[in-house]
């Protein structure tokens, strides 16, 4: 007979399983709505999960099989003997000495050079440290100096193959070389051309090349400008990093840094923590918006079905069998969300890698998800759905099964009766209908309110995030930076070139600057950069606090920026030490004069007068930013290209373009993904809100129908009630998404560019029409069902 | 006789001549102002094996003495045996276990699940029953043999009665309760119903117990117990009893 093998499991009872079938078979639409839900929490988790476990294991992997160097230490010029005394420093596991040096390509198609770093490679075998990934072609033959390998993604611009000739300007002499292959290398997984944030393949060059070769064109033979150093396992670093920085002090060392400072690793570092950030907020919310959602929905699908639980009851199952029963509905619809979630969520995360290879230049990216990461989005979906029912079954148990298949005592709408007057003047029959049901469950209206609330949220929190990114590239090339060519000289000269920069013919305006690379110390505290010496009131590039006031640029002090301050714990007023890196190396201590808040980057400014007293070198400049017409720009970057003072001309123009490029793929990307995302959450909320009145009401509004009522008529009583719970949810939603918006651009933002919540009133809107288009959709979906509702199936069923 | 400290169960074949004995039941709901008193002691003993007509107008109280001898509710006071065994004193798990194996139920408005075909439904009980009847074999003791693949939406009100009928008699139940079964049918389908209910008493020798508030159906039963207010008012001995095709309706 029935049951067979299982029937004797109060898991298994095949009419119930059967039941089970066709209710989810009925309720086809809502359970995908609800599914749908829990999909998309789980995906943006898996998603999330996978990128963020994707990139670290990939770095870790790479870092390890071509040995990046721990330790970094650039020197002006040091013997090669040096290298002994620095494999002898306590905790050193291995030293590498190599040639670093600039240079500029000309490239057919660039205004302007290229700039590019040239990379020795050791006479025999392979670097002991930061290794090189030969992608293609073949290495150097280091007995032919004229041999080079090229960086891949630099190659794959310009469409360079091994085989093709290369010339480049080195210490002012012109070479011609052949590139023998393509490489890429841990060190430059992220190659921003200077003074820049964005990646840009074909504005910045990588080129290996011979000891030898590298020695001659340098005049720096039997010498090393930059030691590498991998540490012992429990190797003190602040105690190698003093050590270091002491031994090569006396060639002009500029101060050892760590792998966590090299530019590169920063750059993927940051985007790492940036995503973990990320998933720690995001994910949870999605998935916290989608449990109450299920909680709402499969409460009242259960309270629906009170009188068949009373029934089954009657018949004799336990409590268990129908609990179970419902639980596996829930499951179902659960664990199928949390599948779907899992697969979109695998895909998603393989299209975003792909994405994410585009910037940084990993020979091998493969998206890979911690098993833990399904495992937490099945727990969770089905924890959270079945606690919804759970809750429900409880209060439907406690009733006797002859209560329970009755139906619930009619509502009591008296609460209501003191309205009575003023609702009988103001609205007609319908509308206080209406009106006495919001009020008569004003639990059930708020959450039915809070529930459409969190769906606009993150509709507001992302569109606001997608404007938070165009309002970072508008605000550093529009408002920040009003020049369109940097120049940057190739050491500190005097200011008389910026003179002759100004006396070019199409140049309109001229503004020197200096940077100068530093240690800033307070107390324990250290931090590695630059200070930035601008002129008192910058026209071309400026400095603005947060609320898009210019600063001031002071000329009695030094003034940092908030995050700054913070990483230095020092207040204005208070003495900072800056060990200056290049020149003659002075150790100076200046007053910090100034906190500002400022809105990209951590910099420090002083004034360019200042900074050269300080230093004792007056009047010099490490460039100038220009503003010029535009119709002179090709002579322009002829002259520039000339004067052998010029180390690199920025276009401004390019780097907006790389900017943007990077807007529209990376993590931009993810910006379109999660909006989509929280648009479709926002439907399924309002959609499933809608399903569920309907249910709940299809009886009321039958009766409706047979007292006479139009289908019109009868249809506002339900859509009225759905319309007031979404204008009410508007402001409130508008509200969560700002404190929203704000938590998830906090994640986003990293100490080298920040991302503002910029909330405007275009998020409000898009998220509010977001919302009211759902909601209408939803609302001519339900219609259409109660326009053919069946009156008398409906009603001669009960009493 | 009574174990209260261990797990209480009703034997599976009760044995005595009295089905059911109560002592001063009452029941009431709500308290204060909305009170009320829907039983107002209650005493009552009903034969093994009996048809038996509750009689008495809405709120008299018939239905909820039912739904207390059927396990569906508790008394608020009073006793009740079922042969040797205290219902009122058992525990939620006992009356779920007592409603499983002993007793079937009959409703006015059917009460089937709307999702399962006519077998389906009857598959529901004789899945948790011991020793149940085949669920075609109980269609077709009500005459709906050729309908048991039809959904409840696909039959009329006579035939879902049926099916609920075959569902309540189908794990052989000792006692099978209805609830007003004719209240939503016509004359015709309501005499058919009655007389498959004849049938199983007849037949199976089951104990039944019909409320309704037709006083023509009195007329096919060996007792007659007349309620108001919340009380027995009469308990009449039928001993001319007649088929169900021949209650005037």
């Amino acid at each position: 007979m029935v049951g067979g093998l299982f029937s004797s499991s109060p898991f298994f009872r095949a009419p119930l399983d059967r039941k089970l079938g066709r209710d989810l078979w009925r309720m086809k639409g809502q359970a995908t709505a609800i599914g749908l839900v829990i999909a998309l929490g789980v995906l943006v988790l898996v998603m999330m999960d996978g990128l963020v476990t994707s990139l670290d294991e990939t770095k870790r992997a790479y870092y390890e099989r071509y040995r990046l160097a721990d330790i970094f230490a650039p020197v002006m010029r040091a013997p090669n003997s040096v290298l002994k005394d620095l494999s002898l420093v306590s905790g050193v596991a291995a030293v590498e000495g190599r040639l670093v040096g600039d240079a500029l390509i000309a490239m057919p198609g660039l205004a302007v050079p290229v700039r590019a770093q040239v990379v020795s490679l050791p006479e025999f075998g392979s670097p002991r440290l930061n290794d090189i990934f030969l992608s293609q072609g073949r290495l150097i033959n280091s007995s032919q100096e004229d041999e080079i390998l090229v960086l891949e993604a630099f190659a794959v611009a310009h469409g360079l193959q091994p085989g093709d000739t290369l010339s480049a300007t080195m210490s002012g002499a012109r070479h011609t070389f052949k590139i023998t292959g393509l490489a890429q290398s841990p060190e430059f997984l992220f190659l921003a051309p200077p003074g820049e944030l964005m990646p840009d393949d074909a504005r910045f060059a990588v080129i290996w090349m011979s000891e030898k070769a590298l020695g001659a064109a340098f005049d720096l033979e039997g010498t090393f400008n930059e030691a590498l150093f991998s540490l012992a396992r429990n190797a003190d670093v602040p105690a190698v990093l003093d050590r270091v920085d002491h031994l090569l002090d006396p060639y002009g060392g500029v101060g050892a840094y760590g792998v966590e400072d090299q530019l590169s690793n920063r750059f993927i570092q940051e985007e790492i923590n940036g995503l973990k950030a990320t998933r720690k907020s995001v994910p949870p919310l999605f998935l916290a918006v989608a449990a109450f959602l299920l909680n709402i929905v499969i409460s009242r699908m259960i309270s629906a079905e009170r009188e068949q639980i009373g029934l089954l009851k009657a018949f004799g199952y336990s409590s268990r069998e129908i609990g179970l029963h419902y639980i596996k509905f829930i499951l179902v619809i659960a664990a199928g969300g949390a599948l779907a979630g899992c697969l979109l969520g695998v895909m998603a995360g393989r299209s975003l890698v792909g994405i994410y290879q585009i910037y940084y230049k990993f020979p091998f990216l493969v998206f890979q998800v911690d098993s833990r990461a399904f495992l937490t989005g099945f727990v969770v979906s089905v924890l959270t759905a079945s606690a919804g029912g759970v809750f429900v079954l409880r209060e439907v148990f406690a009733l006797t099964p002859a209560v329970a298949m009755r139906p619930p005592t009619p509502a009591d709408y008296s609460r209501s009766v003191r309205l009575g007057a003023f609702l009988k003047a103001m609205l007609d029959q319908p509308s206080r209908m209406v009106v006495r049901r919001l009020i008569r469950q004003p639990l059930r209206s708020f959450f039915a309110i809070m529930g459409i609330a969190a769906g606009m949220a993150l509709s507001v929190a992302m569109v606001g995030l997608m404007s938070g990114f165009d309002q970072t590239a508008d605000l550093s090339f529009n408002v920040l930076d009003r020049s369109d060519v940097t120049v940057s000289l190739v050491e500190p000269f005097s200011n008389k070139t910026i003179y002759e920069l100004g006396r070019m013919d199409g140049v309109i305006e001229v503004e020197p600057f200096r940077t100068v690379p530093v240690i800033l110390r307070h107390g324990r505290y250290r931090h590695r950069g630059m200070i930035n010496g601008l002129v008192a009131e910058p026209r071309l590039n400026r400095a603005m606090d947060a609320d898009m006031t210019p600063l001031y640029i002071r000329d009695d002090g030094i003034i940092l920026a908030k995050a700054l301050a913070g990483i230095l714990h020092i207040q204005a007023g208070d003495m900072l030490s800056v060990d200056v890196r290049e020149g003659r190396r002075p150790l100076l201590t200046i007053p910090v004069v100034g906190i500002a808040q400022t809105l990209l980057g951590s910099p420090a400014y002083m004034e360019l007068g200042a900074l050269n007293r300080a230093l004792k070198e007056p009047n010099r400049v490490s460039g100038a930013y220009l503003r010029i017409d535009s119709s002179k720009q090709e002579m322009i970057y002829q002259t520039l290209k000339d004067m052998p003072a010029v180390a690199g001309v920025s276009i401004k123009r390019d780097a907006r373009v790389a900017f943007q490029k990077v807007l529209d793929t990376g993590a931009g990307a993810m910006r379109y993904v999660m909006a989509a995302i929280a648009g479709i959450i926002t439907f399924g909320i309002v959609y499933n809100s809608a399903r569920i009145a309907f249910a709940e009401r299809a009886r009321d509004l039958a009766s409706l129908r047979v007292i006479g009522f139009t289908k019109g008529e009868t249809a506002f009583v339900l859509l009225g009630e759905l319309a007031v719970i979404t204008l009410a949810a508007l402001p409130i939603g508008s509200m969560l998404g700002y404190y929203l918006a704000v938590a998830v651009a906090e994640g986003f933002s990293t100490d080298l560019y920040q991302i503002p919540a910029a909330v405007t009133s275009k998020s409000y809107g898009m998220a509010a029409l977001a919302v009211l288009g759902a909601a209408a959709f939803s609302g001519w979906l339900v219609k259409r069902d109660i326009d053919t509702i069946d009156m008398v199936s409906v009603l001669k069923t009960r009493e | 006789m009574l174990n209260l400290s261990a797990t209480h169960s009703v034997p599976r074949s009760p044995t005595g001549k009295i089905a059911f004995r109560t002592s001063g039941v009452t029941k009431v709901y709500g308290s204060g102002a909305s009170i009320v008193h829907a039983l107002r002691g209650v005493d009552l003993v009903i034969p093994r094996g009996e048809l038996v007509v509750l009689l008495g107008a809405s709120g008299s109280g018939k239905s909820t003495l039912l739904n207390i001898l059927g396990g569906l509710d508790q008394a608020t006071e009073g006793v009740v045996w079922f042969f040797d065994d205290e219902l009122t004193a058992m525990s939620e798990r006992d009356l779920t276990r007592y409603r499983r194996h002993h007793v079937g139920f009959v409703f006015q408005f059917y009460n089937l699940m709307p999702s399962l075909t006519a077998r389906e439904n009857v598959e529901l009980v004789t899945e948790i029953a011991e020793d149940p009847m085949d669920p075609d074999e109980a269609l077709g003791l009500v005459g709906l043999g050729n309908r048991a693949h039809h959904f409840p939406a696909q039959l009329s009100g006579g035939e879902q009665q049926r099916v609920a009928i075959a569902r309540a008699i189908a794990k052989k139940p000792t006692v099978l309760f209805c609830d007003e079964p004719t209240g939503a049918l016509d004359s015709t389908t309501g005499r058919a119903v009655l007389r498959v209910l004849q049938d199983v008493n007849e037949t199976l020798g089951t104990t039944v117990l019909i409320i309704t508030h037709a006083a023509a159906t009195a007329a096919m039963a060996d007792r007659v117990i007349h309620f108001s207010d919340g009380r027995i008012r009469e308990v009449v001995i039928n001993t001319t009893k007649v088929s169900a095709e021949d209650i005037e309706w």
